[in-house]
């Protein structure tokens, strides 16, 4: 929290994370209609945190393993973007997103092709249509599913990781009956978060307007 | 003159609102409210007229808020604002007369509720 409070201020954070509740919320349309069933989703909760406390913070919440489809993103802001679910959870979508069609084997088999595909189109709603408000385009690599742990997950081998953070996204969503909960990341470097706050702040001042920001604007 | 009241948990959303309220219906008095609960308390004052409300707010979410406000409130103009267009959502929000506005919010999204609510407002007037 304390790297937050230095990064973002009060409304910042609020634009933020009123962009990512849009984001997800579209997400959540997309993947309805993937898997025929509603999808209920709890407010986001942003926090900016070192990827340290990142990691420690699914790990004090997910004591088994974990599995995420990463893509990263290049534009005015740039990283990496995750979908981040336990073990039980994935396989839970994967049959919630193929239907009861498949046998176990099947299933198994299809699981990272499945998990790739939900990531890509939960990830990219989330992410276009930040790129849209922001009206600044994205690209997005391929999704590529991954195992392991947080700690793995933030390692940014290619970013600066002196300055490394994340913008740490929780969303709990469940599908249909079943209980499946997810985590959203996104890592950034310091020169990408300072980008992308600059944009935040294009974007309060369009919505807004200047005349009722007030003098701190 | 009719008073709307703008639920939405992001203060900026209820700037966003209140300034397309503003746009459409300069003469109509805004209130806000940061979450269900503040918004009933309002409601509890009385002198609303009309309500647009955020879907995805922690604790009593919008369409489980309208829900209540229609059971007092049968003939409220309510709209719920959200970017989650699944078809339970809709179909709730169509089966107890609540109008969809898409989010991000825009004086053109809103523009279609506030003149129908204007017109129902007065007629019941």
């Amino acid at each position: 929290m304390s790297a937050e409070h230095a990064i973002l201020s009060e409304l910042e954070h609020d634009a933020l994370t009123e962009l990512v509740n849009i984001g997800v919320s579209r997400a959540a349309t997309s993947l309805r209609q993937m898997v025929g069933q509603h999808v209920t989703l709890s407010v986001p909760s942003v926090e900016v945190v070192t990827r340290t406390t990142a990691a420690a913070l699914i790990r004090e919440r997910e004591s088994e393993a974990l599995i995420a489809v990463r893509q990263d993103f290049e534009g005015a802001f740039y990283g990496r973007a995750l979908l981040i679910f336990p073990l039980a959870s994935s396989m839970e979508l994967v049959r919630a997103v193929t239907g009861d069609v498949l046998s176990a084997h099947e299933m198994k088999e299809m699981e990272a092709e499945a998990l790739a595909e939900t990531g890509n189109v939960v990830i990219n709603s989330c992410l276009a249509t930040m790129a849209n408000m922001l009206q600044k385009p994205l690209t997005m690599s391929l999704p590529q599913v991954i195992r392991g742990d947080g700690g793995l997950f933030f390692e940014l081998e290619d970013l600066d990781t002196r300055g490394g953070v994340v913008l740490f996204l929780y969303i709990n969503f469940s599908v249909g009956g079943w209980d499946i909960r997810g985590y959203i990341a996104m890592l950034m470097d310091l020169p990408s978060l300072d980008a992308l706050k600059l944009l935040i702040n294009e974007f309060i001042q369009r919505v807004i307007g200047p005349e009722e920001q007030g003098s701190g604007g | 003159m009719s008073t709307v009241l703008i639920v939405d948990d992001s203060k900026l959303a209820r700037i966003v609102v209140g300034r397309a309220v503003a746009t459409v219906q300069p003469g109509w008095s805004r209130i806000e409210a940061a979450s269900a609960e503040e918004a009933e308390t309002l409601l509890e004052h009385g002198g609303v007229d009309l309500m647009i409300i955020d879907y995805n707010m922690p604790g009593c979410n919008g369409l489980e808020l309208a829900d209540r406000v229609r059971s007092r409130f049968a003939n409220m103009p309510i709209a719920l604002a959200t970017a989650n267009v699944q078809d339970e959502i809709v179909a709730k929000a169509r089966s107890i007369n609540v109008t969809f506005v898409p989010k991000p919010i825009t004086e053109d999204g809103l523009r279609g509720f506030l003149s129908g609510a204007a017109l129902r407002l007065r007629r019941n007037a």
